[in-house]
């Protein structure tokens, strides 16, 4: 029996509440398969599965809000029979929520979907969401199988969901932030990188390619800090139970503001294995998707690392505050057209400020120095990269 | 395509991309990104659109050049028109 449980995405959850389950029992799921939508305070995150399996029993309704941990289904591991399995029984569930539920899970497309999932609203809640003018299908209910109840569109009609998530998302970049400046012994160091090559490398690169496949210098920045950690791998992991725990993957934590206000940092995966042309989807696929509020679990809780570029606000530089359990966060600012000396000679080039904030608890001043250098180094070669 | 043809679709790839973007409120001949909150990779989004919707090409060598909405308008103008004659 495989149990599923609610996994943290990220450090800053504590709790989840669960939109939609994209499964029902009897269906086969694989490794990686998405099988519920769970709103934490930040975003509506699809979660994957990360067993190949049968499910057997969904033991939470779409609505409820639970603890990290907390059990959301059982699945039959492969060859495992169902006859021989132990049914765990959801607490008290009203028969007509059951139904529902599975007729969602059901629906393969966008449309059918959205009518499969007509939330089961009573009456009295009904007619008040027609007084109040708010829409009664869009509430997320509160009540047995998701129900709308007659609360639950009072306090829609008087907490519009917009601010809502503002205020949520404050409210958890807060405690992870509090969280880094209590617990992690921060050092900073910079280095300001010359970027004549790879501006001019980009540029050329870009002629020939058509609008549709241009690259953006982030892209080589990401590459180029992926590439470093390989040399210095205690920047790269996490920091758990009073011990470094480094990580073998290198999944980039990539800052990405959200127009309405507020900030969230999810992951780039595998960046040291993927070429400058795959990075660039995936981080126009991750830019949009973030923005629309539609992320995987995996994506929200495994960066290794995070970088940060603040250079298109036009500050020159950024020391940033670490996310934790991660023990590092590079932070690039603007590239930029400044005076330059090489040997005797001065001359006007396009240069960065790369900076490191790194966990001293996890490495040494010594260390980080050594990543900046390779970094600017790396950054030299951009064909290489 | 005239020129008032051409800002209505530009605003309204602009308003696609910067959801909060008020018209009345855009100064044309002030420079974009300091009124409109466009990173790189919303503009680049924004030229991707413009390749789609109107079929132009902006190179790259060419972004400086495009700082004001006025820039733009102008600069897609002769585009066009450079491709119907």
């Amino acid at each position: 029996m495989i149990e599923f449980k609610l996994p943290s995405l990220g450090a800053d959850m504590e709790r989840g509440k669960l939109l939609e389950w994209r499964v029902k029992p009897g269906d086969a799921v694989k490794r990686g398969q998405v099988v519920a939508i769970v709103d934490t305070s930040k975003a509506a995150v699809d979660v994957e599965i990360w067993h190949d399996g049968t499910v057997f029993e969904l033991l939470l309704d779409p609505g409820e809000t639970v603890p990290i941990g907390t059990l959301m289904a059982t699945l039959l591991e492969p060859g495992e029979s169902a006859e021989r399995a132990v049914k765990r029984g959801r607490p008290a569930v009203p028969a007509a929520a059951a139904p529902a539920a599975a007729v969602a899970a059901r629906a393969p497309e966008p449309a059918a979907a959205a009518l499969a999932r007509r939330k089961p609203v009573s009456p009295a809640a009904r007619q008040r969401a027609r007084e109040l003018g708010v829409d009664a299908e869009k509430i997320s209910g509160t009540g047995p199988g998701g129900a709308v109840t007659l609360e639950d569109v009072e306090h829609a009609a008087a907490a519009p969901a917009p601010t809502d998530r503002y205020a949520e998302m404050r409210k958890a970049i807060a405690a992870a932030m509090s969280r880094s400046k209590r617990e992690i012994p921060h050092y900073y160091l910079s280095e300001e990188i010359p970027m004549q090559r790879a501006t001019q490398w980009l540029l050329r690169e870009n002629e020939k390619r058509p609008v549709t496949e241009r690259m953006l210098m982030g892209v080589l920045q990401l590459k180029a800090v992926a590439l470093a950690l390989k040399k210095t791998p205690e920047l790269n992991g996490f920091w758990q139970d009073g011990a470094f725990r480094r990580s073998e993957a290198i999944h980039i934590g990539t800052a990405i503001s959200i127009r309405q206000g507020g900030l969230i940092a999810p992951a780039i995966h595998d960046v040291d294995k993927k070429n400058l042309v795959e990075l660039m989807r995936a981080l126009s696929d991750l830019v949009s998707r973030a923005r629309a509020g539609s992320l995987r679990s995996s994506e929200m809780s495994d960066p290794t690392i995070t970088v940060t570029n603040l250079g298109e606000q036009g500050v020159g530089a950024v020391f940033g505050v670490i996310y934790p359990p991660q023990v590092a966060l590079v932070g690039f600012g603007r590239v930029a057209v400044r005076s330059w000396a090489e040997g005797e000679t001065l001359s006007a080039i396009p240069t960065v400020t790369a900076s490191l904030s790194g966990d001293h608890r996890a490495s040494d001043g010594i260390r980080g120095a050594r990543f900046l250098a390779e970094l600017r180094e790396l950054l030299q070669h951009p064909e290489e990269l | 395509m005239n020129e008032s043809e051409i800002r209505s679709r530009v605003l309204g790839i602009m308003k696609s991309i910067a959801p909060e973007l008020e018209e009345g409120e855009l100064r044309a001949d002030r420079p974009l990104r300091n009124q409109i909150d466009l990173d790189s990779m919303d503009w680049l989004n924004f030229l991707v659109a413009l390749h789609e919707k109107l079929r132009v090409d902006i190179p790259e060598v060419d972004y400086g050049k495009l700082v004001t909405l006025d820039d733009l308008v102008a600069y897609l103008r002769a585009k066009l028109e450079s491709r119907a004659a």
